[in-house]
This record gives C-alpha cells, structure tokens and sequence, in this order.
C-alpha cells in the first residue's frame, strides 16, 4: 500500500544550509513561497523552518538548517544542522553561498562534500557580481563534482532551475569529492579507514577518520561509546605522529589545506572583469563613518531612537484601535451575557481584558521587528555590536547584547526573544534574566499617575527618568552578581570574532516576512501562557462568587491583606496596594486600573492616592513596580527561551527578591532622613 | 623591504597590510579564527583599529575581532 503511495508521489526532504547572511532566507521563501512552519530544534531554542513545495509528481520537504561557517561540533547551530545531516539523512542539502565570497563561504560546502552529503551548490547574489567577476560554473560543476546553480533568490531567479537540479541529482548516483591532504596524511587516512572497516557507524569513512584526526569530540565519544578505544588511541598516536612530521597542530593543517584547494578553484573559476571592487570601498567608506570612535555610538543610538519613535508612534495608532474595539468587545459581551455575571465577568474582566492587552502590543512590536529586520538586513546590526562591544564589554556582556537590552524599554517579551543573536548560552541567559530590569513601556502609566499625583511640583520627569536609570543599574548589577556567584554563569566575556557582511538593499518583502515571522512567534508564545495565568488571576479576583470584582473579599482581595504586612516596611502596608501588584503581573498597566477599581474610580486616583501614600512611599511603590515580578508575557517568553522551568523560577524569586529589598532601603533610609 | 618585527596585530597600524604569522592562545579561540580565514600565513589588512575592536580586512571579507583577540595575533 505504502509502496503504491510513494509510486503516484514521490517525497524527498531537501535541507538548506550557508554561513549567516547568504540570502538562505531568501532562498527558503522563494522556494516555498514563504510557507513555512516554524518551530524549535528539539531540546535546544534554536528556531526551525520548515516549508515544501511540489515539482512534477515530487513532493519535496525543504528544511532551513541555522547558519553555519562550518560543521564544528562546537556551536549550537553547527552542531544541529551536522546532526540533521548525519543522521536524518536529507536527500539533497543546498548550500548557499555570496557569489561575492566565495573563498569564506565555499568551506561550508567542502565540509559538507567531505560529509558525504548529496550536495547541490547554490551560488546566491549572482547580481552583486555582474560586471566585476565572472563565474565559470560549468567549469566548478566539474571540479567540485557538484551540481552547481547561480541564483538570485530575492528576485526568484534561478529558483526553477535549482529545484530542477534538486529533482535531476536526488536520483542520481551521489558524486564525491575528495581532497588530497598530502602523502602524509592520506597514508595515515588509509590506515584509520582500515581500521575502520570494522566499525559500523553509518557515516563516510573518510569523514570519520578525518574527525578522529582533528580529535573530533562528538566523533570520539561516539566510537568510545560503541567500544573502540583501541582504535581512539591508535589515531591519536598517528595525529601525534603527524604534528611532529608536519610540524604544526593537525587541525591547522587540515583547515590550510582546505583553504589551499578552495583558493585553487576560486582562482581557476572566478575571472576579475574590473580590477576595484566597488561595493566594498562604498562599504568601507560607510564603515569608516558608522564605526568610528566617535561618532559611532551617537549614530547607534539616533537609529534606535528612530526606529523606537517611529514603531510606537505607527504602532500606537493601530494599538488606540485595537485597544478600543477590545474595550467595545468586552462590553458588548458583558451585556449580552448579563444574565451570566460570573461568565461575563471571566470574558470580559479576565479573557477580553488580558488577551486583548497582548494583542494591543502586536502593532509596536511588529513595526520594531520591521525595523529591526530592515537595519539588520541592510548589514547595520553587525556594525551595531562592533560598537557596542567596549562599552558592553565592561557590563561583562557581548556588544550583541545590547540590542535585547535596548528593546527591554518597549516591551520586555520581544526583548527577550531578541536574545537569540547571543551565540554564547552563558551570555544570553544572563541578558534574558536582567531584561525585565528594563523599564518596559507598559509600566510608565504607573510612573507617570504616581509622579503626577505626588511629584507634580517637583520636576515629575526627572523622577521618572530616574527609575529608568534605576532599572539600568539593578540590571547591569544583577548582570554582574550573576557573573560572580553562579557557577554555571561564570566565565569571561566571549570574544568578538564576527564576519561584518557588506551593506546591500534588502528586499522588503524579505523583511516583512522576516518581521511577521517573529512577530507570530510573539503572538503564538505569549498567547498561550498569558490565557493561563488571567483566567487564574481572574478566578483569583472573582471568588468567592458574588464579591465585587478584586474587592476586598475575594481571594485576590484575602491575598491582599495576607501580603500587606510584608509591604509595610516599604511604606505601602495595606491590602489595595497588595492586590494592585498581585494584578499587575498580568501585565503592568493592569496596576493603575486595579487601584482605580479600589479607589472608586481612576479619574479621582491623583486625590485620593496621598490619603495613603506620602511621596516618600509613593516612590518606593514606583520602585517595586519597576523591578517585582514580570508580567506574565514576560514570564512565558522567559520559559520558551531559556527552557527551563528553574531559570523561570529564578528569575521570579529574583525579581521579586530584589524589587522588595530596594523599595524597603529605600523606604526605611529615605524615613531617616526625612524624620 | 625592510624585515618587519613580528608584534602582536593590538599594537599594529591602521590602513596597513600584514602577515599572519601565529596565533597564541586556546583551540576554541584558534578554530573560529582559523574557520574565519585568519591563519598563519595570510595576508590581511587592518582596516580600522581605534578604541574596542578591530576590523580586517581579508580579501573582500570584513572581520571584527575583540581588542583581547587581537593581542593574541601575532603579525609581520
């Protein structure tokens, strides 16, 4: 039956690999047509595309494997695209290479020909070529015993003849390209792969004696685990045997020589029509300006000011609107259910209200990704953490990450996504726990009904500007307590070692779809999380049935009274302030219209707070806003990036922790002074 | 040409060409650097070398490296 079904439609899984900033993307989109389902690799936060497309009475399956400048098993991305290819076995991967680069770009493809992977060479940019270079493919086809396509992913050319070559090579007979390393080493080749005969592991020999040679850990552990010790020590001898006849560490010999035949190819394939390469002294000139010693920061931080100012003025337009038509849903449900209270008040006080709070959210943070996408596409970003990385150097972080800080001031859950340009796991874990340090967007309503109620003749923008400052500082502090005292956070900050791609135009339907991708994401993380935790704040706030909604009856209101002694050495000790902060982490606006439920009415709030508040606690509460608990987006997109339930955890106790013990000093100090 | 002394490419000139000719330091830092292209042998230019990282240039190819990398390259 099955053999039937697989005879009227054939099925080939095809995976797309190339070094970070290729137009793999690009190439992915157009021959999906930008369908793709994204998801997790299994166990790690690394994001997978998968999307098909048909050809004839094929279906192929295509699957964008991370960016890689090599199969090491040494970063998280390479190590996954080189497990996807040993062991799911594609039956064709596409490497796409910059036609502008192809000495850099064509070693991804050498370790993939040395894999024994089915591989078709996909040479993208073809465009940016014209005129400078000339690329004799039929000439490279042969040599690297590969198919060999030139594309131009952005406008889909070349889209049909790849997918053809796909279709034509998937059933042919695989071609192999081997390097020759020299009489040394290809006699110690022979003897391992002898050795090897009787081992059975189901890669290519070659490539597993290659990998013992360069002391491959992953390599070495496999046949360690299947018992062949002896043959571990054995080609451990021949590498030291090697060193010493060759006179250099066998890895660096290895890696020349591949260079050595890429150089080779490049220099037999690749024709220099003009002799000055013209893109690259425009791009340098850009670099002379947007790196430089001084000028490089302020023009960082004017784009993101930019790119902020622009996002939530467009994004607040759509934000009023939606904000609206939720506030109109809520009520039409309200009324049409009135014969309901407990229902209604679930719709409208917990699922329209909550929900639609995340939604509000979506126009500013897709039109931040917009931009974001569209700096990173033009090859901005890399320039951005080449100049940031003095300054984040001293934070104990990477230049990268301070793009996640940044947007930790608009909305801390995409903030924390952002997070996924950190290649060093130490590193992003950290900049993902200090970022809701950041003053998000969502809490200025707080900073600015406090300041007016209490520090209206007191200049109330410096006192609301200094809890940003304060934020900052609490987050670099935490940033650098982490550093110290969690062994599993220790280390020194990881080096910068970063390819700075040449400026070029992106396409924009290449960064809205970039952007709608991520901002999906957002959607679909927070939604499910954020759902959870308002029906339980709502049942909180409702039950028992019958009180008044948050009132001091309801549970919300109990847990009120049963935390106000512990808010009273911060000034704040009575139950409304209690279930304020305990409603504030659906999200952190939600503060300013609990009170005002309490108080009577919102309206009234800046007359009625000084009645329990003096500005002394007035601050301290301001203080514990900033820094407590995250919201629940937040919390959510915490969970889905760090993976784990005890960092999630730790990150809540430590928030809290902190939040509580700042606004006490606070308080306590500030009462010494002013008594 | 006068022979150059070999220093370390943290102390080298802006809009000057060099050679690799070693780098001191772990097998982590040397593979990322040798995947990148930057081995003994090679010729690079350092495009800009100011305060924090430094830029080279190595065929078309832009390379940042952090200062404390480039303290590890020795170049002539």
């Amino acid at each position: 039956m099955k053999g039937e079904i697989k005879e009227a439609q054939k099925e080939i899984t095809v995976a797309l690999i190339g070094n970070p900033n290729v137009g793999k993307s690009a190439t992915f989109n157009a021959l999906t047509g930008g369908n793709a389902r994204v998801a997790n690799w299994p166990g790690v936060t690394v994001e997978k595309k998968e999307g098909s497309f048909t050809f004839g009475d094929t279906k192929v399956n295509v699957v964008d494997l991370p960016g890689a400048y090599s199969l090491s098993p040494y970063s998280i991305d390479e190590r996954i695209a080189r497990d996807f290819i040993l062991n799911e076995k594609p039956d064709i991967v596409v490497c796409i290479v910059d036609s502008t680069n192809l000495l850099r770009n064509l070693y991804l493809f050498l370790s993939l020909k040395e894999l024994g992977a089915r591989t078709i060479l996909a040479l993208n940019m073809v465009d940016l070529i014209e005129g400078k270079y000339s690329i004799d493919e039929k000439l490279m086809e042969e040599l690297l015993k590969t198919p060999v396509v030139k594309t131009i992913a952005t406008r889909n050319e070349g889209i049909d003849e790849l997918k053809r070559k796909i279709i034509d090579y998937a059933r042919e007979e695989a071609k192999h390209l081997v390097i020759n390393y020299g009489e040394e080493v290809e006699r110690a080749l022979e003897r391992i792969i002898n050795n090897l005969a009787r081992v059975n592991l189901p890669y290519n020999r070659r490539f597993i004696a290659l990998k013992l040679l360069e002391g491959d850990p992953s390599i070495v552990d496999e046949l360690r685990r299947i018992g062949q010790e002896e043959l571990i020590e054995k080609t451990h001898l021949e590498a030291s045997h090697l060193e010493t006849i060759l006179g250099s560490d066998i890895e660096t010999y290895l890696i020349e020589r591949r260079y050595g035949f890429i150089e080779g190819i490049v220099k037999r394939c690749v024709k220099r029509i003009t002799t000055l390469e013209e893109r690259l002294t425009i791009s340098d000139r850009i670099d002379r300006v947007v790196t430089n010693k001084y000028l490089g920061i302020p023009i960082f931080a004017l784009a993101m000011l930019i790119a902020f100012k622009l996002s939530f003025a467009v994004g607040g337009f759509f934000a009023e609107y939606i904000d609206q038509f939720f506030g109109w849903l809520g009520d039409s449900i309200a009324s049409y259910l009135k014969h309901l209270p407990l229902l209604s008040s679930f719709v409208k006080d917990g699922l329209v209200s909550g929900v639609g709070t995340v939604i509000t959210f979506l126009p500013n943070i897709f039109f931040l990704f917009l931009f974001l996408s569209f700096l990173e596409d033009i090859g901005y970003m890399a320039r951005a953490a080449f100049v940031m990385d003095r300054i984040m150097y001293a934070i104990g972080l990477p230049g990268r990450a301070f793009i996640p800080m940044l947007l930790g001031f608009g909305c801390n859950v995409p903030a924390v996504m952002a997070t996924r340009v950190i290649p060093d796991n130490r590193e992003r874990l950290i900049t993902i726990l200090i970022n809701p340090f950041m003053s998000c967007s969502a809490r200025l309503p707080i900073y600015v009904l406090f300041a007016s109620a209490f520090f209206a003749s007191h200049h109330p923008s410096l006192v609301i500007f200094s809890l940003y400052i304060l934020g900052i500082l609490v987050a670099i502090g935490s940033a650098k307590l982490f550093r110290q005292f969690i062994p599993s956070l220790r280390g020194k900050v990881s080096p910068l070692i970063m390819e700075l791609p040449p400026y070029r135009m992106p396409t924009w339907k290449g960064v809205i779809i970039h952007s709608w991708m991520r901002s999906k994401l957002f959607l679909k993380k927070a939604g499910t999380i954020i759902l959870l935790g308002v029906i339980f704040i709502w049942l909180l706030a409702s039950l028992p049935s019958g009180a008044p909604y948050a009132s001091s009856e309801t549970l919300a209101g109990r847990l009120g009274h049963l935390i106000a002694p512990l808010l009273k050495p911060a000034g704040f000790g009575f139950w409304q302030a209690g279930v304020a902060l305990l409603m504030g982490v659906i999200a952190k606006e939600t503060v300013v219209g609990t009170l005002g439920t309490l108080f009577g009415s919102e309206e009234k709030l800046t007359s009625i707070l000084p009645n329990f508040f003096t500005p002394l606690s007035a601050y301290a509460f301001m203080i514990m806003s900033l820094l407590y608990i995250p919201c629940i987006a937040t919390i959510g997109a915490i969970y889905r990036e760090t993976g784990s339930f005890r960092w999630t955890l730790f990150s809540f106790i430590w928030s809290l922790f902190v939040g509580w013990s700042i606004s006490v000093l606070f308080y306590q100090i500030g009462r010494l002074f002013l008594l | 040409m006068l022979r150059r002394f070999e220093i370390p490419l943290a102390f080298a000139k802006e809009g000057e060409e060099y050679e690799i000719v070693g780098i001191n330091g772990g097998g982590g830092i040397r593979r990322r650097l040798e995947e990148m292209g930057i081995f003994p042998g090679r010729k690079i230019k350092l495009i800009s070398n100011s305060a924090g990282p430094l830029m080279l240039g190595i065929g078309d190819n832009r390379i940042a490296v952090g200062r404390g990398i480039a303290f590890k390259i020795i170049v002539r």
